[in-house]
C-alpha cells in the first residue's frame, strides 16, 4: 500500500471517528450516519493496516460505529414505546401554547413530593446540652499552648499502663482472640458480628472490634455481609490464609458507636 | 384489637420516615422500610396510604428501571424509593404558595416534555432556546439552573439534559405528553 493511499485512508477514518463522536456527544440522529457504507470503508482499508496505530484506529472506528448502531437501536426501541412523539411537531406544539396553558397543563400531570423539615425537642434539647458543655473560644484556643513538662525516665509497668506496651506481644493477643472466636462459633459456621465483638462495656466493645479487624486483616477470619438485611457475619478459618494476591483486597467500614452499642445491648437484655 | 396497636405503631413510623427528609434526597428505600418496619411493610404503606388518601396525599412508588407490568415482586419493591405526594392536582393558585412563578411552571413543562420527546436526553442549548420563545433571556439560564437544583433535570459534561429524580417521581410524563398533544387537538379543532 502506497504511503499516500494509507494516509487518505487513516484520514478517512478519522472522518468517521469525528463524525460517530458528533452524534454521540450531541445527540444528533443516528441514523444519519449509514452503517454499510462506513462498514465498507473500514473493510477497504483494514488489510493494509500492519503498524500497532493503525491498528488502534481501525478498532476505534469500529468501536465509534457499534455506540452509533446502539444508538439506532435505542431510536427504534423508543420509538414503539407508548411516550413516543416527534420532536419537531411537540416543539410546534409547544410554542402554540401560551404560558398560561402550558402551566395549567403540567399542574394536572405534577404532583409534588411533600417533606417536612422540623426540628425535633429531642434534637432541640441535644443541641442545647451540646452548647452548654461547649467551651468559649478563648478558652480552648488557651489550652492547644505547650504545655512544659519535666523529663523523666519511665517504666515498662507504666508504659503498659498508659496502654503504650502491651503486656502480651499483639500477635499472640491475637492469636487468643482467634480461637476465643472459633470457640464461640462452635459447632456453627459463623457467629453475628455484633454478638462476637459486643461486650459489657462500651470501651471493651470498641477493643474487640480493634482486634476482630485484624483478625479479618491477617487472614485468622473473614467477615460475611447481607445488605438487604443488614448483616455481618464473622466466620473464623480453621487455619490461617494469606490474603494477598489471592483477592483483590476490599476494606469494610463497620460503625461502632454508642447508640448502635446501646442498642445491640438493649436487645440482647430484651 | 392487639393486631390493630401494631399497625397503628407500624403506620405512625412510617409516617415519620416517609415525611421527614433523613438523606440528602427525600423518600426512603423499600429495604430501609423492611429494616424499619419489618417484611409486612408493604401492607402499612397500603393502609397508610388509605388514610393519606382523605388529605390529598398518597404513597408513591418509583421503581428503579422500568416500573413493572403486574404486581411488583419483593424484591422490586426493596429497590424502589418510596415518597409521600399530592394525589390530586394543583390549581394555577396554589402554586403561588410554594413559591412557583407561573413562568417558572411553564419552563419546566416545556422543558420535561421537549427531553421525553428527544428520548430523554437533549442538549442543553436546544432546551434554552426553545424557553427563549416565551421567557426573557435573563430568566432562562436562572430557571434551568434552578429545575437542575431541584432534582428535575441533570446535565452531563457535554451539556446534554436529562430527567433526573425528582421528574421520575413527581410527575407523569406520559400523561404530560398526552395532555399537550390533546390541548393541541382542541387548539386545531378551534382554529
Amino acid at each position: 500500500m502506497s504511503s499516500k493511499r494509507k494516509k487518505r485512508g487513516s484520514e478517512h477514518l478519522q472522518r468517521v471517528i469525528d463524525m460517530c463522536k458528533s452524534i454521540e456527544e450531541r445527540s444528533l440522529d443516528p441514523f444519519n450516519v449509514d452503517v454499510d457504507d462506513v462498514i465498507a470503508v473500514i473493510q477497504k482499508y483494514f488489510p493494509e493496516w500492519e503498524l500497532p496505530e493503525e491498528l488502534c484506529l481501525d478498532a476505534e472506528a469500529i468501536h465509534h460505529l457499534a455506540s452509533i448502531i446502539k444508538l439506532q437501536g435505542d431510536w427504534v426501541k423508543h420509538r414503539s414505546t407508548s411516550l413516543y412523539t416527534d420532536p419537531f411537531l411537540l416543539e410546534e406544539k409547544i410554542r402554540r401554547l401560551s404560558k398560561e396553558e402550558l402551566a395549567t397543563l403540567f399542574l394536572e400531570t405534577w404532583r409534588p413530593i411533600i417533606e417536612l423539615e422540623q426540628i425535633s425537642l429531642h434534637s432541640l434539647a441535644e443541641a442545647t446540652k451540646y452548647w452548654q458543655s461547649l467551651l468559649p473560644l478563648s478558652e480552648r484556643w488557651l489550652k492547644t499552648g505547650s504545655l512544659e513538662t519535666e523529663i523523666g525516665a519511665t517504666s515498662r509497668e507504666e508504659l503498659i499502663k498508659l496502654r503504650i506496651l502491651a503486656e502480651k506481644p499483639f500477635l499472640e493477643e491475637l492469636e487468643v482472640f482467634w480461637e476465643e472466636l472459633k470457640h464461640r462459633v462452635g459447632g456453627k459456621e459463623k457467629s453475628l458480628y455484633w454478638n462476637f465483638i459486643g461486650a459489657d462495656t462500651y470501651p471493651e466493645t470498641v477493643k474487640r472490634a480493634y482486634m476482630t479487624s485484624f483478625l479479618v486483616t491477617y487472614g485468622y477470619a473473614t467477615l460475611e455481609l447481607h445488605p438487604l438485611e443488614e448483616e455481618i457475619f464473622i466466620k473464623p478459618f480453621e487455619k490461617q490464609r494469606s490474603m494477598l494476591g489471592k483477592k483483590r483486597m476490599v476494606s469494610i467500614p463497620v460503625s461502632i458507636s454508642f447508640e448502635e452499642w446501646t442498642n445491640w445491648k438493649g436487645g440482647k437484655q430484651n | 384489637m392487639k393486631r390493630k396497636a401494631y399497625y397503628t405503631r407500624k403506620i405512625k413510623r412510617a409516617t415519620h420516615l416517609l415525611f421527614y427528609r433523613r438523606h440528602r434526597k427525600p423518600g426512603v428505600k423499600g429495604w430501609e422500610l423492611k429494616r424499619k418496619l419489618g417484611s409486612d411493610y408493604p401492607k402499612v404503606l397500603k393502609i397508610l396510604d388509605g388514610h393519606l388518601e382523605k388529605l390529598d396525599l398518597q404513597v408513591k412508588t418509583v421503581f428503579e428501571g422500568e416500573k413493572p407490568t403486574g404486581e411488583p415482586t419483593l424484591e422490586q419493591l426493596d429497590k424502589a424509593r418510596f415518597y409521600i405526594t399530592l394525589k390530586g392536582g394543583l390549581v394555577p393558585k396554589e402554586t403561588k404558595m410554594m413559591g412557583w412563578r407561573i413562568d417558572d411552571i411553564a419552563g419546566l413543562a416545556t422543558a420535561i416534555s421537549y427531553i421525553i420527546a428527544k428520548k430523554g436526553k437533549a442538549p442543553r442549548e436546544e432546551v434554552e432556546e426553545l424557553l427563549r420563545n416565551k421567557l426573557p433571556g435573563w430568566r432562562v439560564d436562572i430557571n434551568m439552573n434552578n429545575y437542575i437544583r431541584s432534582g428535575y433535570l441533570a446535565e452531563d459534561e457535554n451539556k446534554q439534559l436529562y430527567l433526573d429524580w425528582r421528574t421520575r417521581a413527581e410527575i407523569d410524563q406520559k400523561a404530560l405528553i398526552d395532555l399537550l398533544l390533546s390541548k393541541e387537538k382542541v387548539l386545531d379543532g378551534s382554529s
